[in-house]
């Protein structure tokens, strides 16, 4: 082993992309970074940022940092989403469109990775922590320090994915890396490297929130909310986290099988050697599957919580709600074959599963009809929230549908790995998922920053959105039963597919201007903030979170509220009846104070992940000092971490009154 | 008053303990996860021996026997550990603390001597399905043993530079639970993969 390669691994100059397309999304990335880092210098903010944000253990704080690195990556899978539009608009006969194979490839590797791991999830354990603690009548979450530490860990493997676009290549094997195309004889580079390594840092993240809000939602409850009195986002959190805590440690060991297999030539799922690939197939989805539940259940629960109160009515169905999650949660899990039917387990295996995936859209179907029977008769306001609520009732209706048809093995057989499959579960993590967080952060964005966004930019958001997924994703569906295959980079225009891409072409183009209208929308309401300042309970809510100031103290509640049935706070406004607003002002007025306890900012959490991000980076690379040094660099930031006694601080009594007497805690903006 | 803002102090610290101890499970529960589809991998796995050794040939039963041994009594010292801490025995935890850490390590000792003879005879984790799994699911049980034996070095040295606080009484639970919790994980391991090899 030369020097150069013990210091620097496989790295070196030549690395580096040279192809125009990669090249000027790397310019494109690194002159963002750089004026934001210019900017950030020049209105010195460097410190503001370390105090306020970096070393922050405020669940508030760390949820918007979430929606910070979820919002960039966003830009990058939608990035993709136009080179794969473009592409296969173009790519006909003679003309080979804009993009290699070997590039196309890359792109829907990255753009699904991306979409799930860092932009669904991410947006998950945003509102997550912006909510839960609130919603519950908590100050804080269970575990504060590994809050933060989840964060930045998934920052971490963010870091490396776009690491991967400067340095080398990303995984052109799909969003889920099946092998044997994923081991070293056919992905040499080091692009499955980056995939398992970002995926298994920002992997370990979600397995720690998982543990902290379920021990939140068990034991941290205001006093009086018994389980059958929470808000059904709690809920909805509780059954996802225990998804999370059921699946992702399988994640964790089909990740590190892969790993060995190609750093250490071992032989779990080769081709050659007694490996089994079907069985990497098997353990991904047995992961997957869950996974796709744990991003829809907390959009249901947000969902849950946006109709009552736009229509004025309690959630109809609440008991069949509770139970209708808890089915989903139990048969996610036997489900997960028919992600691949076409395996061959033979008719009795795959019927089992047929049926199971067809038994578990009836707990769906009772969310759906128990938010429809929530609506009826009730005062319905047509807001932001509500208008992306009804688009995702009826794409999210019409794509579980097609899914159903999926479920069939019959069916699956000429549909597996066909554009109706693309369609399908769009339809589901689009409408279902993205809908449902876009629904939630305008619901609870006055609760993050005291001020709303604006109506007019949101709706013109929502029309793009809704006709530009129709565009785009009606003609995959017809596609697919044209015969039309998924990751296609080309094909012969005898097919007759080019109009229907140039349709789905137009429909991603129309989502861009959905996502364009958001930006603008929340430049507007920045701009237009004072006006839009309408006080803590903007909605007339009824649970929890909006019983406090918005933006809520550090310590959520000054005294931690007392709860005797659902919608808490309707209960305690409809109690103080006439002046609701009034009421809850003027008990907060009398109130007596007491000294709260609360979590000192740390900078462990931050550091021990930027280690991490080294190990991940060493082990890509090979450079196995580093790796080393990495991992045990943040063995020892745990241990040291783990072992200091000094971690909180009290507020006392009089500082409290201050807070609150002081109106707002504090603007953000 | 002053009794009474102690007494509330108290009860916070419980609440903490009871957090904490909620969450621990929770993180064993994950942990049990993983190595459920460890086992599982090396089920599959277990006769793609690709013309190599199968388990019978190369497994050393006394060296096992041995293993299992000095991790079950060291299960039994550090329940001797929490009781002396119950007791408020520093002197007396320390020394259990010791002989737990000295049986771990000769368990991981025997582990690697193990291992390092296995890839010397060129059955190494690359060798067949077979080896790969055994060498994944064995290998993240010694993984986890060893850092168990670095959290309780951590811990004696606390306990003897500083003295057996709250927290640290509550660090000392979750490690004993996680040991014996390794130690439950190990038996399976006995018998999944030893002795049905047999």
């Amino acid at each position: 082993m030369s020097w150069q390669q013990f210091l620097f691994g496989k790295l070196s100059l030549s690395v580096i992309p040279t192809d125009p397309i990669a090249l000027g999304g790397i310019i494109f990335m690194l002159s963002c970074g750089a004026i934001t880092l210019g900017l950030i210098t020049y209105f010195r903010l460097w410190g503001w940022l370390w105090r306020e944000w970096f070393t922050s253990l405020d669940p508030k704080k760390i949820g918007i940092m979430y929606l910070g690195v979820s919002g960039v990556m966003l830009i990058r899978g939608l990035a993709d989403t136009a080179l794969m539009r473009a592409q296969q608009a173009l790519s006909v006969g003679a003309d080979q469109g804009i993009l290699s194979a070997n590039h196309f490839q890359q792109v829907f590797s990255a753009h699904g990775s991306i979409m799930i791991f860092f932009v669904a999830m991410g947006f998950m354990f945003a509102l997550i922590n912006i909510v839960l603690p609130l919603i519950i009548g908590a100050r804080d979450v269970a575990f504060p320090f590994l809050n933060a530490l989840s964060f930045w860990l998934f920052a971490a493997g963010a870091a490396l994915v776009n690491l991967s676009l400067m340095l080398g290549d990303f995984s052109a094997a799909g969003w889920l890396a099946y092998p044997p195309l994923s081991e070293l004889q056919y992905s040499p580079s080091v692009g499955v490297d980056y995939w398992i390594w970002s995926l298994q840092i920002a992997g370990l993240g979600s397995l720690l929130s998982g543990i902290n809000f379920f021990t939140t939602v068990a034991t941290m409850r205001a006093k009086g909310m018994t389980l059958m009195k929470m808000p059904m986002f709690a809920w909805t959190v509780l059954g996802a986290m225990t998804l999370v805590a059921f699946a992702f440690p399988i994640l964790t060991v089909t990740l590190a099988l892969l790993s060995l297999d190609r750093t250490l030539g071992m032989h779990s799922f080769t081709a050659e050697a007694g490996g089994n690939m079907m069985m990497y197939v098997n353990l991904i989805w047995a992961w997957g599957h869950p996974e796709v539940y744990i991003l829809i259940l907390p959009a249901f629960g947000v969902f849950s919580e946006i109709v009552p109160v736009f229509s004025g009515k309690k959630l109809a169905g609440y008991t069949s709600m509770v139970y209708s999650i808890w089915a989903i949660v139990v048969l996610s899990f036997i489900v997960w074959l028919h992600h691949f039917f076409t395996m061959g387990a033979g008719a009795a295996v795959n019927a089992f599963f047929g049926i199971m995936t067809m038994v578990i859209a009836i707990p769906t179907g009772v969310k759906i009809f128990n938010w429809l029977f929530t609506m009826y008769r009730g005062r319905i306001r047509f807001t932001t929230p509500m208008l992306w609520f009804m688009g995702f009732v009826v794409l999210f209706t019409m794509g579980g549908v097609a899914g159903v048809v999926l479920a069939q093995p019959p069916a699956d057989y000429q549909l597996h790995n066909s554009l109706f499959l693309v369609a399908h579960f769009h339809s589901m993590i689009v409408s279902g998922v993205l809908f449902g967080y876009f629904a939630g952060l305008t619901y609870w964005f006055p609760k993050m920053f005291g001020f709303l966004l604006d109506e007019r930019w949101g709706r013109h958001a929502f029309w793009c959105w809704l006709g530009g997924f129709i565009l785009a994703f009606g003609p995959l569906y017809i596609l697919g039963l044209m015969g039309a295959t998924r990751r296609l980079d080309h094909y012969d225009p005898s097919m007759g597919w080019q109009g229907l891409f140039i349709v789905a072409g137009v429909g991603a183009a129309l989502v861009l201007v959905g996502f364009l209208c958001q930006i603008i929308q929340l430049a507007v309401s920045i701009r237009d903030r004072e006006k839009n300042r309408i006080g803590n309970d903007p909605w007339d809510g009824r649970t929890l979170e909006w019983s406090t100031t918005s933006p809520a103290p550090l310590y959520n509640f000054a005294r931690i509220p007392e709860v005797s049935g659902r919608d808490a706070f309707w209960m305690s406004k409809a109690h103080s009846l006439p002046g609701r607003q009034a009421g809850a002002e003027a008990s907060r007025a009398k109130q007596v104070y007491e000294h709260i306890t609360v979590p000192k900012n740390t900078s462990a959490a931050l550091i021990i992940a930027a280690f991490a991000l080294l190990f991940g980076f060493g082990i890509v690379w090979h450079i196995w000092w580093l790796a080393i040094f990495g991992i045990i660099a943040a063995v020892v930031g745990v241990i040291v971490r783990g072992f200091n006694d000094d971690t909180e601080m009290i507020l006392s009594a009089s500082e409290v009154v201050l807070i609150e007497r002081g109106g707002t805690w504090r603007k953000f903006i | 008053m002053r009794e009474n803002t102690q007494l509330m102090v108290i009860a916070e610290d419980y609440s903490e303990d009871r957090t904490t101890l909620f969450g621990f499970w929770l993180y064993l529960m994950t942990d049990v996860v993983l190595f459920a589809s460890l086992f599982a991998v090396y089920a599959v796995l277990r006769s793609n021996t690709a013309d190599g050794p199968a388990g019978a040939e190369i497994f050393s039963m006394p060296l096992v026997a041995t293993e299992t041994l000095l991790l079950l009594s060291s299960s039994f010292t550090c329940g001797l550990a929490l009781l002396a801490a119950q007791a408020g025995n520093r002197a007396k935890v320390l020394f259990s603390l010791g002989a737990t850490f000295i049986l771990g390590a000769c368990f991981v000792a025997i582990e690697a001597i193990e291992f390092a003879k296995l890839v010397a005879d060129g059955f190494g984790p690359s060798r067949s399905g077979f080896l790969s799994s055994y060498f994944t699911l064995v290998g993240t049980h010694g993984l986890h043993v060893s850092l168990g034996l670095l959290w309780m070095l951590v811990l004696m040295a606390v306990i003897f530079f500083r003295d057996l606080s709250r927290p640290i009484m509550r660090k000392l639970l979750l490690m004993s639970l996680f040991w014996h919790f390794l130690d439950i994980v190990w038996i399976f391991i006995f018998t999944v993969v030893y002795l049905l090899a047999l």
